[in-house]
Order: C-alpha cells, then structure tokens, then sequence
C-alpha cells in the first residue's frame, strides 16, 4: 500500500493560516497590554512561598512596558517567519503562541504589583489532579471499549463516602481506601449494565451521573449538614515534602512539596503508560478495545478484560474523588466536582488515549483553572464570572480547533456478542 | 489414521439447522476442500470445530482421541488454527504484537518481549516463505500481507491442523498464485489443510478431495480429476447451473453517457482520475477492467454525485450532469449497483420493503404529501421480493440479516424495477456464490437487451470478460485502450499492468479457443 503523500495545497493553507494567526496575536498584544502600559511600570513575579522549604531566590522583576513589546516583536517576527518559510512541527508554533500571549497578559496584569509565579505553577498541578485520575479512568475503561461518562457521578460518591468514613474512623487511610472502593463499586454497577446487559454506554453514563449528583446532595442536605462536626469534617491529608528535591527553587515547591493524592497521581500515570504499552495485560487490554473479536478468537477472555479494566477505572476515579475532600478541603460540598470529570474525559480525548497525554493536557486545564483563580485576587478588570469560565473555555478550544484528529480505540462504545 | 475426525455434527440455530449430522475426515498432510455455497454451513462447522459454537450434538476425534473443545483456547491446545474469512487483526498495532496477542512472550515475566517474537516470526517467515516485516503496523499493509500475517499467527502458535475460511475471497489473482504456493509448503511440512471455499476452479486446482455442504448437510464429496465444475456446481447449488453467460450479440444505439476530460479527487484530495473519455451506448455492456485502486472507484462515485469533479464533464443522454446531485442524477435514469453494498447500497438496520424504495419513497405512489404511502410500499416489497427471488422470512427483517447475495438481489430488485437508461454497476457480485452470480449475471445481460446501457466496473477479469461487449482498462486514472469482447486475458492483463497498447506483443492478442468462462 502506498504511503499517503502530503498534500501541498493543504500545507500552504495551513502555513498561511497559522503564519496570519501568530501576526494577529502579537498585534493584539500590543494593542491590549503593551499600549496599557507605562514607561516606568514594573511587574514583579514571585519565585518563593511564603513559607517554604526551598532555597530562597531573587524574585523576577522586569520592565512592564518594554517585555510586552519583547513578546509582541517575538511573536510578530515568528509569524512572517512562518509566512516566508514555513516551520515543520505545528506543536513548536502552538507553544510560542500560547507561551507568549499568556506571558504577555501576566506581564500585563501584574503591572505595578507582585504575583506569585511559583504560587500558580503550584497549585496548577493540584488542580490538575482529579482531572487527571478523571482522564486515566477513561483511558483505562476506553482502551478496553467501553465509554465512562459516569466518571463525575463516580467522584462525587468517593468524595462524599470517603469524607464521612474519614471523620467516623479519624483516619484518612481508611477514608482513602473507602474512596476507591466506593469507584470500583460504581463502576461495576456500570460495567455490569454495560457488558453483561449491553445497555447503552451513555446512558448509563449519565444515570450513574444523574444518581451521584442525586444522591450526594440528599445526602448531604439531609444528614452532613446538621452534623458537620460529627460526619462532615475529615481534614486533610498534610503536605509532603521530599528530602532534598523539595529544595530546589521553583521546582521543589511545584512538584515536590505536595499532598499524597498528587504524587500518586503522577505515579499512576507512570506506571499505567508502562502496563498499557509494554505488558501483556496492555497488549490484551488494547486488543479487547480495538479488535474484539480478534482478542477472543486467541483466547483472550474479552468479558473478564473490560469488567477489569473498567473497575480498576472506577477506582482512579474514586481516588479523584477522594482528592476532593480528604485530599484539599475536608468536608464535603454538593455538587463539589464541578464538572471536573468532564473536563477530564477531554483530557482523555486531548491526550489521544495515552496516560502521559492524558496527564500533560490535565496540566493545562488545571492551568487555566489556577490562573483564573490568580487573576481575580489581582483584580485586572474582568468579571469574575468570566475568569471562571476559562477552564471551560479552554476545553472547548482543545476540544473543536488544537486536538486534530484523535483516534479512539475502534470497539470504544461497542458491546461485543460473541 | 485421520488426524482429524468430526461425527454426527449438528447444530441448530434458532430457526435454522446450520449443521445436521456432519460426519468428515482429514488425513495428515492432506489438504481437504469444503465446498458450499454461502450459508450452507460451512463457517459454522469450523467455528464449532474451533470452539466458538458448540455443537447441540456430535463428537470431534483429534488423532483418534475424542476430545471436547470449549473455546479458542482449547482448540489452540491441541493444534487447531484457524484463518479467518474476516481478518482478526488489530490494524493499529504492528505484525509482531498482533502474532503474540494470547500468547505473550515476557521478559522477566512482566514486559512483553518484542524483539522475541519478532526474531520467532523471522523464522516461521523463512521457513514457509511467508515474507513479512514483523514491525510493520497492519494497517499499512496489504491484505495479501495481512493474510500472511494471519498463517504466521496460526504457525506461531504451532497448529497442525490449519483451517481456511475462503482465503482466497478477498486476494488478487497474483495473490492467490502466492498463497497456493505458502500452502504447498505447510502441506510439505508435514500440516494438514481444510479449505472452505465456494470457488470452483480453486478446489480443482489445490484440492485433495472435496467434501460438499448443501444447506447444513454433506451432499457428496469428490476427488478432482473425477469431477469437472458443472457436476461441482450443480451439487453445491443443487440443480443444474448455467456456468456461461448466454448473451446474444450486443445492439448498440445511441450514446446516454459521454465521459469527456474528467478530472477526479479522491475524498483524501489526491488526484485519482487524471483525464479521462468515455462513451456507453444504450444495449452494450461497457466493462471497466483495472487494478483496484487505478480511480475506478472515484469515476463511479463521480458519475454518481457522491464525489465532486475537479474539471471535465459529463453527459447523460445530452444533459450536462456534472453539478447535479445524487438525487438528480437518480431522477435521470440511472442505477447504481455500488461497490461497498452494505455501506451505501442499504440501510442495514431498515427493513425490506423500506429498503426496496429508497430512490423513490418521496414520489408517487409511495407517498402523498409529506404521509408515507405503507401499504404500497409493502406491496411494492413483496411483489419485488417474488420477482427478484430475494430468499427472506418476511419484508418486514432489516436487511443486515439476510446473506450477503441476497442483499445484493435487494439493491439490485430496487435499481432495476424503475425505468432507467444507465445502468452503473460495480463489483456486482464480489463475494456473493455461484447462484446468485448466475442469477445478477443474467439480470445485468436482460437489461442491456432492453436497451439500457451498461457500465460494469470488477476487480474479477473473469467476470468483464463474461459480460462486456466492450472492454475499457483503467490504469492511473486513464482508460489506457478499449478493447472488444473476444480480447485476451493476457493482453487484459498486460494492459492493466500499466504496458503501453503499442507494445503489447501481438502473441497476447491471439485469443485461446473455446468458450468464454466463468469462475466462480
């Protein structure tokens, strides 16, 4: 079979379209920001917490007015270098842009104020979290071919089952461990609908969402509530801080000054790309969710696969839950996911099925969602309902223009009869 | 001794007796055909043979011990492999991970050891001669490669007893040279072959004996030498068949469709058709012979409407038809048989009779207004169904469930029973057995004597060769020379291979005596 060749056509349009882009951005940057500015103004980034382990550093001060111009001039001059030449990787062209406008805006907001750089790069990764172990639920259950959209119902039954069994038992490890049994109970109730009597994958999707959400908040209305002390009030898991990396500047704080729930996020994702792409158990896994009947005419039991995987899902969206509650604020609010295990699920998409994909785009949602929250203790003028919108919104972009085509895995969705 | 034994099998489906009592022997390093037309229970014996059904009555004796085989696994076990008709691989993983899948070769028991089995196939690839690159993604190759793929996965996992359903369906004529020749060698070393077809010239040609299924029974079984394709055909079809096209010679009239300098797109945008003429008078059967994958697909979907031209025009019957949509083009008289039957010839999961009026559900008699006309349409249904022998339990099952000849019968009862001028027909009978092949073949030949005009477009040479008046080969897009009737397949297939008409050697010209035949 003939390799396709690319198209010339195509790839013109494409170099003009991103060259135009990269032009119009740096141009609304200057007339956004850079033209908002003073000669004299200065914008200062925070490198340090306020309290923290690492070793101290400078923090970043630089010239308001005259950076803005720097990074309107760098994305200018990439977009009549791209007109003119062309650059090959579309991935280098969507980092400068998103890198300098973002950059630009900050360097903007924070005029003659101080924002902790190091403070938001922190709690991105935090926010990140649940929307990751979202996403690896459904690349765990989607890999072996059977969509999960339950995943937010999922969450909020951890989240709520984990907080009460963690103020009963004074014991987060106890509350952690109810947490990803509680996923791998809701998730089997949906896995048995779905392989055993082949309902619709969506549907029961949105009931074990529509149930969570349902019963949560009767839950909470008609029992935490009145009894916050005695059932609604976990704690929290503390901050743990690795020896020595965790006094790196920047990076300790970021990454290795954090709560159990975020490191085991990270691991997860290590050791899931690892099984899903170099084990049997993978091999097996991804078969069922391509090519099922291809996988069960080798004897692969394909029934026993997807009811497996799809629990062991349940229970990373149990842990997500779990992150919730026990894992940042104690206690337990309706409704608390706030959509979370959606976004996630558009992580999933994002990331191509891939655990590190998943996890690198999980990244970015938990950046919009940190810089939001950033921007409205700066107070830079916009409403505080929009910058709450912008983690949406930014799925919404990945979702329709910077995904590409995405494959899902060929059986996603399908029963299989034998 | 035989080293396979099956006796008294049965199996019943709902409504159907798919198996009754089945009694047949394989002998080591024989290579045994069972020959039936689709539907005749072939597919379900070796299914049931494999473990994926299991038998409501019988015994399966493996180097005579009696055995029990309750799935895939078991029949593994005990060196059953089996070929399927659809390829079980998964496209997006490569040759390697699709042989070791069931079967993983670990590195210290936990990583999966690539390099292993790669180095496993390599061998398996010299020994049989079944070339293939073990790190190649599936989906980038052939089906030719694909199916070797498939022997290799059976051989790795060291079966004797091979087991191939309809092999040859999807392959090329070439392909099938090679696949004959990969056979000879597992049947010299030592493996022993079953070989479900319903392809008669094949089992001629490769089998050791022959074993015939007729509707769930053995109806006979043969050793070829002592059989010649008529007596095959009539016990697999269970009446006398006609195995050549009887046609008259052809009354061509006027021109109803004139191809002038077309230009087509493929849907990813390369160019597929690259300049191309062509006239079809009404009464001839204009064939289209090529290569697949030569624009011939694209030129169908262009002069269907399904794709747009880049330049050129088209003509029907003086009109210039190269804007108007399928719709358009349907209300100017013109059939299409298309090559992808279940994807754009049917609404799988539409019954029957919706099925039969899918060209013409929004005009009189079938509706009035905006209200469906149901009881015409029923009518329309059965009396279509009657005519064209469409084999159904009622008009009112999808049409997923019946086989895939008489889905074809269903298109074809709708495309033929409206008044037309053009008749484009592609693939008409890929995949579909003997009867039913007879069955289009005569259909596709009356409507040319009515006075439509034809165009068949087949992969199957054997199959222009049957039914064209004229022959046009199709190469890079370009009808490169038509021919008449009486050509030669050699000079067909110079021409397809891409040789320029000036050179073809006047040796391939020369048409071989006898009757223009058909295989099945």
């Amino acid at each position: 079979m003939m390799k396709t060749k690319k198209n010339p056509e195509i790839d013109m349009r494409t170099r003009i379209i991103w060259g135009v882009l990269l032009i119009v951005v740096g141009l609304i940057v200057i007339f956004l920001f850079a033209m908002d500015t003073q000669p004299g103004q200065m914008t200062k980034f925070g490198l340090n917490l306020s309290q923290t382990n690492a070793i101290l550093i400078p923090d970043l001060i630089m010239p308001t007015q005259a950076t803005t111009y720097l990074l309107a001039l760098v994305l200018v001059a990439f977009g009549a270098f791209q007109l003119a030449r062309g650059v090959k990787s579309t991935s280098t062209l969507v980092a400068v842009l998103a890198f300098s406008f973002v950059m630009a805006f900050l360097v903007w907001a924070a005029r003659d104020k101080s924002f902790s750089l190091v403070g938001m790069l922190g709690s991105s990764f935090v926010r990140a979290t649940p929307i990751a172990l979202a996403a690896l639920c459904g690349v765990i259950s989607e890999r072996a071919g059977v969509t999960n959209i339950g995943i937010e119902g999922t969450m909020l039954f951890a989240a709520q089952v984990s907080v009460i069994v963690g103020t009963l038992t004074k014991n987060l490890w106890i509350a952690l461990f109810a947490a990803l049994l509680t996923g791998a109970v809701v998730a089997s109730l949906h896995a048995f609908l779905v392989i055993k009597f082949k309902v619709d994958q969506i549907i029961s999707g949105t009931a074990v969402n529509i149930l969570g959400a349902g019963v949560t908040s009767f839950v909470s209305s008609r029992f935490l509530e009145k009894n916050i002390d005695a059932l609604n009030n976990s704690g929290t898991f503390p901050s743990i801080s690795i020896p020595i990396l965790s006094k790196i500047p920047v990076l300790g704080p970021v990454l290795f000054e954090n709560t159990p729930i975020v490191f085991l996020t990270i691991l997860l994702v290590a050791v899931l790309h690892v099984v899903l792409f170099y084990t049997p158990w993978g091999l097996r896994t991804r078969a069922v969710g391509e090519h099922p009947k291809a996988a069960d005419t080798l004897g692969v039991n394909v029934y026993l696969m997807r009811y497996i995987n799809v629990i062991l899902g349940g229970m990373f969206a149990g842990l997500g839950g779990a992150y919730f509650t026990i894992g940042s604020v104690g206690r337990f609010d309706e409704v608390m996911t706030a959509g979370k295990g959606f976004i996630g699920l558009a992580a999933m998409i994002f990331g191509k099925w891939t655990p590190i994909g998943a996890y690198t785009s999980s990244l970015i949602f938990g950046f919009a969602d940190s810089l939001q929250v950033k921007l409205q203790i700066l107070q830079v003028g916009i409403p505080p309902e929009f910058l709450l919108m912008a983690p949406y919104i930014v799925t919404m972009i990945v979702l329709t223009g910077v995904v590409g085509k995405a494959v899902a895995p060929a059986a996603d969705g399908q029963p299989y009869e034998k | 001794m035989p080293v396979l034994e099956l006796r008294g099998i049965t199996k019943t489906f709902p409504g159907v007796k798919a198996n009754q009592d089945i009694d047949l022997t394989l002998e080591k390093g024989e290579i045994h055909a069972l020959l039936g037309e689709n539907g005749a229970g072939k597919t379900t014996l070796m299914n049931i043979l494999y473990g994926l059904y299991k038998p409501d009555k019988g015994e399966i004796l493996i180097n005579d011990q009696k055995v029990d085989i309750e799935g895939p696994n078991d029949a593994i076990a005990r060196g059953i492999g089996m070929v399927h008709q659809h390829f079980m691989l998964v496209p997006v993983m490569t040759v390697t991970e699709n042989v070791m899948l069931g079967n993983e070769t670990t590195k210290s028991g936990v990583f999966l050891d690539r390099e292993k089995v790669a180095q496993r196939i390599r061998e398996i690839s010299d020994q049989y001669g079944l070339e293939v690159d073990p790190n190649a993604y599936i989906k980038d190759l052939p089906v030719g490669i694909q199916q070797r793929v498939e022997i290799i996965k059976v051989l790795y996992r060291q079966a004797d007893i091979l087991i191939l359903d309809e092999p040859t369906a999807v392959l090329t004529p070439q392909e099938v040279d090679g696949l004959f020749k990969i056979i000879h060698s597992l049947i010299a070393s030592g493996k022993s072959l079953i070989f479900i077809t319903h392809k008669l010239k094949e089992v001629l040609h490769i089998a050791n004996r022959i074993t015939v299924l007729r509707l769930g029974q053995v109806v006979g079984s043969a050793i070829p030498g002592e059989v010649d394709e008529q007596k095959l055909a009539e016990m697999m079809v269970g009446r006398e068949v006609n195995l050549v096209v009887e046609k008259k010679i052809s009354q061509p009239k006027e021109v109803v469709l004139k191809v002038k300098d077309l230009h087509v797109n493929d849907e990813r945008g390369n160019p597929a058709v690259n300049g191309l003429n062509l006239d079809v008078h009404a009464g001839e059967v204009v064939g289209v012979a090529g290569v697949q994958g030569n624009g011939q697909t694209e030129l169908v979907y262009a002069l269907t409407g399904l794709l747009p031209l880049k330049s050129g025009t088209i003509h029907l019957s003086g009109k210039d038809i190269h804007k108007a949509t399928p719709r358009q083009i349907i209300e100017q008289g013109v059939a299409h048989v298309p090559e992808d039957r279940q994807k754009h010839g049917l609404v799988l999961s539409f019954p029957l009779l919706d099925n039969m009026v899918l060209c013409t559900y929004y005009k009189s008699p079938f509706a009035r207004g905006v209200n469906m006309q149901e009881k015409v349409i029923a009518e329309n249904g059965s009396m279509l169904v009657k005519q064209f022998d469409v084999r159904t339990p009622s008009i009112f099952v999808a049409a997923s469930t019946l086989s895939g000849g008489n889905q074809q019968k269903v298109i074809v009862a709708r495309e033929f029973s409206r008044p037309i001028k053009l008749l484009i027909a592609s693939q008409p009978t890929r995949g579909l057995d003997v009867g039913s092949i007879e069955y289009i073949h005569s259909r596709i030949i009356e409507k040319r004597d009515e006075g439509t005009a034809v165009l068949v477009v087949s992969s199957e040479l054997d199959e222009i060769i049957a039914l064209s008046d004229r022959i046009a080969v199709m190469y890079r897009g370009k009808i490169v020379d038509i021919l008449p009737a009486g050509a030669t397949k050699e000079h067909l297939g110079l021409l397809m291979a891409g040789v320029k008409p000036e050179d073809i050697p006047d040796s391939a010209k020369k048409k071989s005596a006898g009757p223009v035949e058909k295989v099945f």
